[in-house]
């Protein structure tokens, strides 16, 4: 049953060390403010699941924070590499991750599986491709009509499903709208889950087939305003896609990392003023 | 020789684009086979439907989308679809005619490796991995790559297959269980490569103006077989270039054009 409360309290409640955690966002809705409170609380030993992971991801494995990742895509869109995953991978820095590596379709039916209340999904796939070389969860099932070989993956089930969206009621009724990914899938697979959203609102006003995730399947649901920067929440601000490729520079170099992650995420309390210390450190840089 | 008054990016992506047509349902991959799509549908195919992975269905950019999520693709689109309607109804139900790939290294029978250079447990470089190419890759009716020539991307033997593209040819690819024909055509920044009719093996078809077959040849990590009935690309022309110029200018202006030194970087 949904529960209106401070990010703060959620992330403590909620996420445990030790735990499997989607942190999920198609490019859109981006739970970056309830990722970097994970950071700040210090939540360790994740595995994290992400059909696309960026850089709240690089920022969990640089922090050390990650023992492994379930992904299909690791990369700055359109800049290049995430380069805390890479040292992490190449060079076991700050320490290794053991990766469960797959497709998108395939992590988009094992998460549909998930929701479904079923032990694995079954999707045409892996056909000649290499991952189940790698990644012995990646299995074959006979069609028991036709005789087709098809891909059979593992449902997944996080132990807590992390989103943002545009909407919640008082109540705690959800709705998402523009990109909506795999969102309604993940809160719907996970055992706990944490929605932030951008208003919080007297009556939702939904419009019909909307995407809606009704109070009863949704856990916290915290105000955090902009909370998905810098990816975008439609109809309230675009990506910043500056920050993207300022992030290439930050996170290219362990020393910058740390001093910027230290700097701008341990050392505030929370999301906005996370957002009031790059300010301020945008207006030296443009002083000096 | 003088200078041909375009750049190699430019002749690619405009020999790519001119592989779209106003009937196509084509499913884009992000990066440069994202220009080469909006290119076609902003020139001469005004009428393709480009699909993308985040689920936008009909998408009609204005400018160049940064990720394949962006707002621009969103808010421009006929409909929005969730991630596993996106795979499941549209890609595997079989309503893609072409789907449309970048690589970071691609074989002689057009298999593509996007996720690792060396060993996989120990990688000399780790990059971005599979995302949605390997089943965009065995469920669409056809395959094309874009990617420019060179060495260390036109390889021999792949370190790790992320999708399928002819196997090891012949009839391969079909043992599989693959669907659709598979890779048709490779448009690079020197010319166009397409799979032999038999063997399945990536041979030079078309030749963009000013390279000579030897420059292609030193570009491949294979000998590289010409074809007989090779042509030569047709220049770009100026309608071509301006639209593309144009719509470069307009994605730099709105902060989603490429960084320079990526470009140099691949």
């Amino acid at each position: 049953m949904a529960e209106i409360s401070s990010l703060s309290e959620a992330v403590r409640d909620l996420i445990r060390d030790g735990d499997t955690v989607a942190f999920e966002g198609f490019t859109h809705l981006i739970p970056s403010a309830a990722a970097l409170e994970a950071m700040r609380q210090g939540k360790r030993d994740l595995t994290l699941i992400r059909m696309t992971p960026d850089i709240i991801y690089d920022q969990f494995i640089g922090l050390g924070l990650t023992r492994g990742l379930v992904f299909a895509w690791g990369g700055n869109p359109g800049v290049g590499s995430l380069h805390r995953l890479r040292d992490a991978v190449e060079n076991g820095w700050p320490k290794p991750i053991e990766l469960d590596e797959r497709s998108h379709s395939d992590m988009a039916n094992a998460y549909a599986a998930g929701a479904s209340g079923l032990p694995f999904a079954v999707f045409r796939g892996h056909l000649g491709d290499d991952l189940p070389k790698v990644n012995s969860r990646l299995k074959r099932v006979t069609c028991p009509f036709t005789g087709e070989v098809l891909a059979a993956v593992p449902a997944t089930r996080p132990d807590v499903g992390v989103v943002h969206a545009q909407r919640a009621d008082k109540r705690g009724n959800v709705l998402l709208w523009g990109i909506i990914g795999i969102q309604k899938e993940v809160v719907l697979a996970s055992k706990r889950t944490i929605v932030t959203v951008e208003e919080i609102v007297d009556e939702l006003q939904a419009p019909p087939n909307a995407c809606v995730l009704p109070h009863f399947a949704v856990g916290a649901v915290c105000l955090e305003p902009h909370g998905a920067w810098p990816s975008y929440a439609q109809g309230f601000y675009k990506r910043d896609n500056g920050f993207y490729k300022a992030w290439d520079d930050i996170a290219r170099e362990r020393e910058t990392f740390l001093a910027w992650m230290k700097r701008h995420v341990l050392a505030t309390k929370n999301f906005a003023e996370y957002e009031a210390s790059l300010k301020s450190a945008a207006k030296e840089v443009a002083r000096a | 020789m003088p200078e041909p008054g375009y750049s190699a990016d430019e002749i690619m992506t405009i020999a790519a684009a001119r592989q779209l047509h106003n009937d196509t349902v084509c499913f884009v991959g992000i990066g440069m086979p994202s220009a080469a799509a909006n290119l076609a549908r902003l020139s001469h195919a005004p009428q393709v439907t480009l699909i993308y992975e985040s689920g936008t269905i009909e998408a009609k950019p204005d400018v160049l989308p940064l990720s394949i999520a962006d707002s621009e693709l969103s808010e421009t689109a006929m409909t929005v679809v969730s991630i596993p309607e996106m795979f499941r109804y549209w890609l595997q139900g079989g309503w893609i005619d072409v789907g449309f790939l970048g690589a970071a290294q691609i074989d002689r029978f057009a298999n593509i490796n996007t996720t690792v250079i060396g060993d996989y447990g120990k990688p000399k470089t780790r990059l971005p991995g599979a995302g949605g190419a390997p089943e965009i890759a065995t469920s669409a009716k056809e395959i094309f790559v874009m990617l420019r020539m060179g060495q260390r991307a036109f390889m021999s033997k792949l370190d790790f297959v992320t999708s399928l593209g002819h196997g090891s040819g012949g009839n391969n690819r079909a043992e599989y269980g693959a669907q659709g024909r598979g890779p048709s055509r490779v448009i690079t920044d020197l010319g166009i490569l397409e799979p032999h009719p038999e063997t399945r093996e990536l041979e030079l078809t078309s030749i963009h103006p000013g390279i000579a077959v030897d420059q292609v040849k030193a570009a491949c990590g294979w000998p590289l077989k010409i074809a007989a009935r090779m042509v030569e690309t047709p220049l770009p022309t100026n309608l071509e270039l301006s639209v593309l110029r144009e719509f470069k200018a307009r994605s730099e202006a709105a902060g989603t054009g490429r960084p320079q030194k990526v470009r140099a970087a691949q």
